[in-house]
């Protein structure tokens, strides 16, 4: 049975590929000259560069954190390439002249860029190495009103937005990993939702590594005016090389009052082979600031990749009846090692949040719950309420939970439930005497374990997810 | 002959619980095993199933005259045979419906015949609650989670009866039932058995076989059949327990 559940889980990652193209690099190392080197690169206005050296300074004085369950290798920050991008012969018009080679890629990952081909509902920002190659829709959302574009355009088109909002969730020098992203990010998505917008597509960036050398270090923000709403889906692979790859992002989502953002993650960056060699890590600061009365931020994430997982989307419920929600499936097979969760921090009256993580660990992997619910002194009637389920499977993997809960508050109401459950040899012989394969086993049992999650995400990536999943656990036994 | 063991001999951790023991099981016919805790009883009933704990080192388990040793245990559910367990596992976050139709599924599969979508099954599942005499909210619930001990093995029949299995091996399905789910459980038993059925109960009691009449009585003592009697044998033991059996 154990030899059957094995060739189960470790199905070989199916985006492992990698794409030859004609690229433009600089050298690797980090130091003012190259971060100087990178915004002249992407012709940044000062306030940018500045932002940078800033961001630089502050790292520099950082240490690594070290307070994760995590065991993280040292990692060699002048040995990582800070900008690697396709090289364009000059500036494209529409898509259909990105180069055929990227084009390819993203089709082979399920994401089409053409204009006959795309997707008809979502409007995708596909981001390769450094740089974002192309968005689609994005006349049909101008007309709305609706902003949705690489960061770097938006730093470019629209400076007085970016140097007013960039960094004011997440700032500079919020982490370690935050700093070394505000220094040297490259590319990300920007969405700007105006007053009494519904947008009407879903909002998607998928994301790329394919360099060996190149770190990503991506930055997204969304904005939500007064009344307004969108949906957000993020994606993400990378080839399979030997050589671990850094992947540290900072997400920034600003709610105004009665606006709602909903942020959809399936991650499944390269998680490494199965004695630990390779795969990303990644290393992310998420957060969002429901700043207005009664507006609502929502994190949904499906984390299936990487090496390393160190990521806790936040909700800031600053506006009066404001919600966070934070749903979550962490899968960890092999050796790999997450340390996830969310942080909910209640400043307004009346404000309400929801946490419900479920981590799924096997083989030898490591998989912790983190989280933190803090009701500050002045918000009456706040509400929280958190679940946390671990799933094991086999006996060589690891469940935590950290959840830390603070209230200051004596109107207020903290909820807390944790269970942690196995899949036994005996649930699956149940199965198989019944005449149920192991592959269709051990799916509906993971699908009803994640059935909470996957209701909250979206339509096409709910499916996408429950996919992933059967992915990384199912394959043909022989 | 629905079922042959020929000389088998089992280990689990090269420890021996099966000795060379032999049994034939005909069409239309009920066995029932009886003997002390620890005599092999349950053991033989998983390793018919297939379960992989259990090495077959010697002998053969022959089912419709063909070798089973071979078969993974989902292949030897869909050639009919079928273990209703002692204690019935709970699966949480699946739905009793789910799991009974993508066995039913699963099945019918196998055998070339068609499978049904979720509102046929409901119809061909009602039916059969019927036999168990349950309701339909069963099966919204997940698979025997916060069951009580008479609704387990009632779902454990209620399967019996979905999958229509040739063999049916029923262990411990009478323990730790009341009079009135032994006295159901037992009908339900009854009303499936025809001539083309065959069935082996493993009991400790006999006041299971008071409802539902063996043709055979097997007292199985140290990994072995030490003696085999009719359906008034169980009296006798009932009586006179196992140990006179050894002298």
């Amino acid at each position: 049975m154990n030899k059957n559940l094995n060739s189960l889980i470790n199905e070989p990652y199916k985006y492992g590929f990698s794409t030859k193209i004609d690229k433009e690099t600089i050298n690797k190392g980090l130091n003012e000259n190259i971060i100087r080197l990178l915004s002249q690169k992407k012709e940044e206005p000062e306030f940018m560069l500045n932002f940078r050296l800033k961001a630089f300074k502050i790292w520099k004085q950082f240490t690594v954190p070290n307070w994760a369950q995590l065991k993280v290798p040292e990692i060699e920050y002048q040995d990582i390439v800070y900008y690697s991008a396709p090289k364009l012969k000059e500036k494209i018009k529409s898509l259909d002249e990105v180069d055929p080679e990227i084009l390819k890629t993203f089709e082979k990952l399920g994401i089409s860029l053409t204009e006959q081909k795309r997707l008809t509902n979502v409007a995708v920002d596909a981001v390769f190495d450094s740089v974002s190659v192309g968005t689609t829709y994005q006349t049909e959302l101008k007309e709305q009103g609706v902003i949705f574009c690489s960061l770097s355009e938006a730093v470019k088109d629209y400076p007085n937005l970016i140097e007013k909002f960039l960094g004011t969730v997440v700032p500079i020098g919020d982490n370690y990993f935050s700093a070394l992203n505000s220094a040297v990010f490259t590319d990300g998505s920007f969405c700007y939702i105006p007053k009494n917008v519904r947008c009407p597509l879903d909002l998607s960036t998928y994301f790329r590594i394919n360099d060996q050398q190149s770190g990503q270090f991506e930055r997204t923000l969304i904005i939500a005016e007064e009344n307004s709403y969108v949906s957000y889906l993020e994606g993400c692979t990378a080839p399979q090389y030997d050589k671990n790859q850094l992947h540290a992002a900072v997400v920034e989502l600003i709610a105004f009052d009665n606006a709602e953002i909903k942020y959809s993650t399936v991650q499944n960056w390269y998680s490494g082979n199965k004695d630990g060699v390779g795969g990303i890590y990644n290393f992310v600061t998420k957060r969002g600031i429901c700043s207005g009365d009664n507006s609502k931020i929502s994190w949904t994430q499906v984390e299936t990749g990487s090496s390393i997982t160190w990521k806790y989307p936040s909700c800031i419920l600053l506006g009066d009846n404001s919600k966070g929600e934070f749903y979550s499936v962490a899968l960890t097979n092999n050796f790999q090692q997450a340390d996830t969760g969310s942080k909910m921090v209640h400043i307004g009256i009346n404000t309400n949040s929801r946490i419900v993580s479920k981590g799924i660990s096997t083989g030898n992997s490591k998989n912790s719950y983190r989280g933190l619910v803090n009701i500050n002194r002045k918000a009456n009637n706040s509400r929280n309420y958190s679940q946390c389920d671990s799933l094991l499977i086999g006996n060589k993997s690891n469940a935590n939970t950290f959840p830390f809960i603070s209230v200051h508050n004596s109107t207020s109401k903290v909820e807390h439930e944790a269970s942690t459950s196995k899949i036994g040899e005996d649930q699956i012989f149940y199965f198989l005497q019944r005449g149920i394969s192991i592959e269709n086993a051990i799916g509906l049992m993971i699908s009803g374990f994640c059935k909470d999650v996957f209701s909250e995400l979206p339509l096409e990536f709910a499916a996408e997810a429950d996919k992933l999943l059967t992915l990384k656990l199912e394959g043909s036994i022989g | 002959m629905i079922l042959d063991i020929r000389n088998l001999e089992v280990c689990v951790n090269d420890i021996k619980i099966i000795n060379n023991l032999n049994l034939k099981i005909k069409k239309g016919e009920i066995h029932a095993i009886m003997g002390p805790n620890g005599s092999g009883k349950s053991t033989l009933s998983k390793v018919i199933a297939g379960h992989p704990n259990y090495s077959v080192v010697a002998g053969d388990i022959l089912f419709e005259e063909e070798s089973i040793l071979d078969l993974e245990p989902e292949t030897r559910s869909h050639i009919g045979i079928f273990l209703a367990f002692q204690y019935p596992i709970e699966i949480p976050g699946v739905s009793n419906e789910d799991f009974l139709r993508l066995s039913y599924n699963a099945n019918k599969k196998f055998n070339n015949a068609k499978e049904v979508d979720p509102i046929e099954f409901f119809t061909i599942v009602t039916e059969k609650l019927q036999l168990v005499e349950m309701d339909s909210t069963f099966l919204t619930r997940n698979v025997n989670e916060g069951f009580s001990g008479g609704e387990k093995k009632r779902n454990e029949i209620l399967q019996m009866a979905l999958l229509d299995s040739k063999l049916s091996i029923l262990d411990e399905t009478d323990s730790g039932l009341d009079i009135d789910a032994l006295r159901t459980i037992s009908s339900g038993i009854n009303n499936f058995m025809t001539k083309e059925k065959s069935i082996i109960l493993i009991t400790h009691y006999q006041r299971l076989l008071d409802y539902i009449k063996p043709d055979y009585i097997h007292v199985m003592q140290k990994g072995k059949i030490i003696k085999t009697g009719n359906s008034e044998f169980a009296k006798e033991l009932e009586i006179k327990g196992y140990e006179w059996l050894n002298k």
